[in-house]
């Protein structure tokens, strides 16, 4: 093995000690600390005069307490639990609104497409932030959903949604509309127009045809779409504090709270580190069903 | 096909037989452009139909309209006596090899050529028995659970053919169904092809724009141009007798020399081509008005190519040689006439190159009898 190749591993690796080991260790380690009135606020801090000795008092005094302390409150494991429904019915929602988004953009003449393209891309290119409160705009008691809907008499009082969880819904899927969008239409825009004209020649109806067809072929698409939701749903913050309300439970509030307001550190660290472990089966099949596709593809 | 097919198999000279298919005035149009202009077809069972011409000529409209992916604009088409205007293709017992395949990557090769019986009423254990003889036909039992992308393509052409002749229909349509093979293969799957259309009496229809493939498979073919079927004869009759200078020309190759006919005795014809020299003399049945403008048509096999002018034939002309074009078995001779006109002469080699006594440059004698070709009127 020649320093080329040596170089080109270990850039990726060294990337990946760097963001993403190093600093999971750090919080793993502050988990197992407890919580003090300090700078920073948890003991033990690890004392490098001491030499060998501190190390074996600091790495003493460290335990799985907090873990053990967020298993017997049921206020996490709830949060949790709504975290994954939230997350999951997004990600259902999401793939329902953009499955027929990407397949008229397929469907669309070639010359339309790269504009198509640049509409579901477009909204990126303002604050994610800034996208999120305008829906408060929209979706409050006096805002214009509720404006049009008594204004075309469909309803008599306004529909309580902001500060529910069906904001938090609406503004899940609308923000990670693309990434369910895009992955999808990559799919179904190489697919051989003839391969439906078979089926339908083989006997299938129209709606057989997408079912039998069009689905199946699509399927490495809607997995990959379905995890880019799911992901960073699961861990979402800034979308159930701005638009949900106080029974929102979502596990990025608890983590926040945790920090912030209690500053507990070692039991907001312990949160963060489950999380992730939550994540990594989600993480692990995303990644098998590209390298599939990828073998599919060879 | 036996040779002497016109007496084995012929149902378009019975004038009893009842056609599998019917164009009748059948117009085709996409907004200003029209792809199928007024034809009228038959098409009898059995028959393996080749619809042979250029791109854009309306064969694959017309094989999209029998399939059901196109209406027509006007006219009728019928299929075993059944009108099938606005019957959609899933309801037609006629199925299609598509020119790209269009075997369903997701499927194993088994469950692509069961995807059609599958949609039938057929129960699972003669799905099974149908699906096994589909592939003992095709050849293709060893791959029943591989994937297309998994197999050739030659296989992979095998595999469409089972799958379109699953449900056994009464028509099976092919669009171009070996243009993505090569050579060798496709010459091989030629006779393939045509064993699978004798062993199931289906009707074929199949649409290509090479003449070789259409002479090598069809029982007849129907030469078209520009919406058109210019003309409908079996594979020998249209090499042979072109009804006019479009055939003969696309149909494999061929010398044209246009002259004023003039009939003589006994259905024997002179062409006068060219000043100073003697008129081209040839035969033609039905006799041709005097002075009308006529092309003279003859293969390259059919002109021989000689050193000293030979004593017993009709025609006769003098030329140099300009070019040869050396295939291994046969030679094209590019024989340039002194009135400029260029004739193509094909000589076997059935002596080694080296032997060869005519080369680049040589004044050579170009011959043949007064049957050999025919005169062409348009």
């Amino acid at each position: 093995m020649n320093i080329r190749r040596i170089f080109l591993i270990a850039v990726p690796y060294l990337w990946l000690g760097a963001l993403f080991l190093i600093p999971f260790g750090i919080v793993f380690k502050i988990a197992l600390s407890d919580g003090a009135l300090a700078i920073p606020p948890y003991i033990p801090t690890l004392d490098f005069s001491q030499g060998w000795a501190g190390f074996k008092d600091f790495a003493g005094k460290l335990d799985f307490e907090n873990f053990r302390f967020l298993a017997s409150d049921d206020l996490y494991w709830k949060a949790y639990l709504s975290s994954v429904k939230i997350a999951s019915i997004s990600t259902l929602a999401t793939l329902l609104v953009g499955y027929p988004i990407a397949y008229a953009m397929a469907r669309a003449a070639p010359e339309w497409r790269p504009t198509l393209m640049m509409l579901v891309i477009l909204p990126f290119w303002t604050s994610f932030l800034i996208r999120v409160y305008a829906w408060i705009g929209i979706l409050s008691n006096e805002g214009y959903l509720n404006q049009i809907l008594i204004g075309m008499g469909l309803i008599d009082e306004p529909l309580t949604i902001l500060n529910t969880n069906w904001a938090v819904y609406i503004g899940i899927v609308y923000t990670y509309l693309p990434f369910m969008v895009l992955p999808i239409y990559a799919a179904l825009e190489k697919m051989d127009d003839s391969l439906l004209e078979a089926a339908e020649d083989l006997g299938c109806s129209r709606f057989s045809a997408f079912w039998l067809v069009t689905i199946p072929l699509s399927k490495a698409g809607i997995v990959a779409g379905s995890f880019l939701v799911f992901i960073p749903a699961l861990g979402e913050f800034v979308i159930p504090s701005i638009l949900g309300g106080s029974k929102t439970l979502m596990i990025g509030k608890v983590l926040w709270e945790e920090f912030f307001n209690n500053r507990d550190w070692p039991v907001a660290s312990a949160v963060a580190v489950i999380l992730l472990l939550i994540l990594i089966i989600p993480i692990v099949l995303f990644q098998r069903n590209e390298q599939k596709q990828r073998e599919a593809e060879e | 096909m036996p040779v002497n097919e016109q007496n084995v198999f012929a149902p378009w000279e019975d004038p009893k037989a009842k056609p599998l298919i019917k164009f009748e005035n059948v117009t085709k149009r996409f907004g200003d452009f029209v792809a199928i202009d007024d034809l009228t077809l038959d098409i009898y069972a059995e028959e393996f139909f080749a619809l042979l011409g250029p791109s854009g000529c309306g064969k694959t409209t017309m094989m999209r309209m029998l399939a059901g992916f196109e209406n027509t604009s006007s006219g009728k088409i019928s299929i075993d006596g059944v009108d099938v205007g606005g019957v959609p293709p899933n309801k037609r017992a006629v199925n299609m090899m598509f020119q790209s395949y269009a075997l369903f990557p997701h499927l194993t090769v088994y469950e692509n050529i069961a995807f059609g019986l599958k949609r039938s009423k057929m129960p699972k254990d003669e799905i099974a028995a149908r699906v096994d003889e589909m592939l003992r036909l095709t050849r293709l039992e060893k791959l029943a659970r591989r994937k297309p992308h998994q197999v050739s393509g030659g296989q992979r052409q095998r595999i469409a053919l089972a799958r379109s002749l699953a449900k056994a229909p009464k028509l099976l349509l092919l669009d171009e169904p070996l243009g993505a093979l090569d050579k060798k293969l496709r010459q091989d799957t030629q006779f393939e092809l045509m064993d699978i259309q004798e062993k199931t009496g289906t009707t074929f229809v199949i649409v290509t724009h090479d003449q070789e493939e259409a002479m090598t498979v069809a029982s007849r073919i129907a030469v078209m141009d520009e919406g058109r079927i210019v003309q409908i004869e079996t594979p020998a009759r249209i090499y042979e007798t072109p009804n006019s200078v479009y055939v003969a020309d696309f149909i494999g190759d061929v010398n044209i020399i246009e002259g004023n006919v003039s009939p003589q005795d006994g259905g024997v014809h002179h062409i006068d081509w060219a000043e100073g020299q003697s008129p081209i003399i040839a035969h033609a049945d039905p006799s041709i008005a005097n002075g009308t403008r006529g092309f003279f048509a003859i293969r390259p096999e059919k002109v021989a190519i000689s050193a000293e002018r030979p004593a017993d034939r009709a025609n006769a002309f003098q030329g140099k040689v300009l070019d040869i074009a050396y295939l291994g078995n046969v030679s094209t001779y590019h024989v340039a006439l002194p009135t400029g006109n260029i004739v193509k002469a094909q000589a076997t080699n059935s002596r080694r190159l080296s032997r060869r006594d005519i080369t680049w440059e040589d004044t050579v004698w170009l011959s043949w009898t007064d049957t050999a070709g025919i005169i062409l009127t348009q």
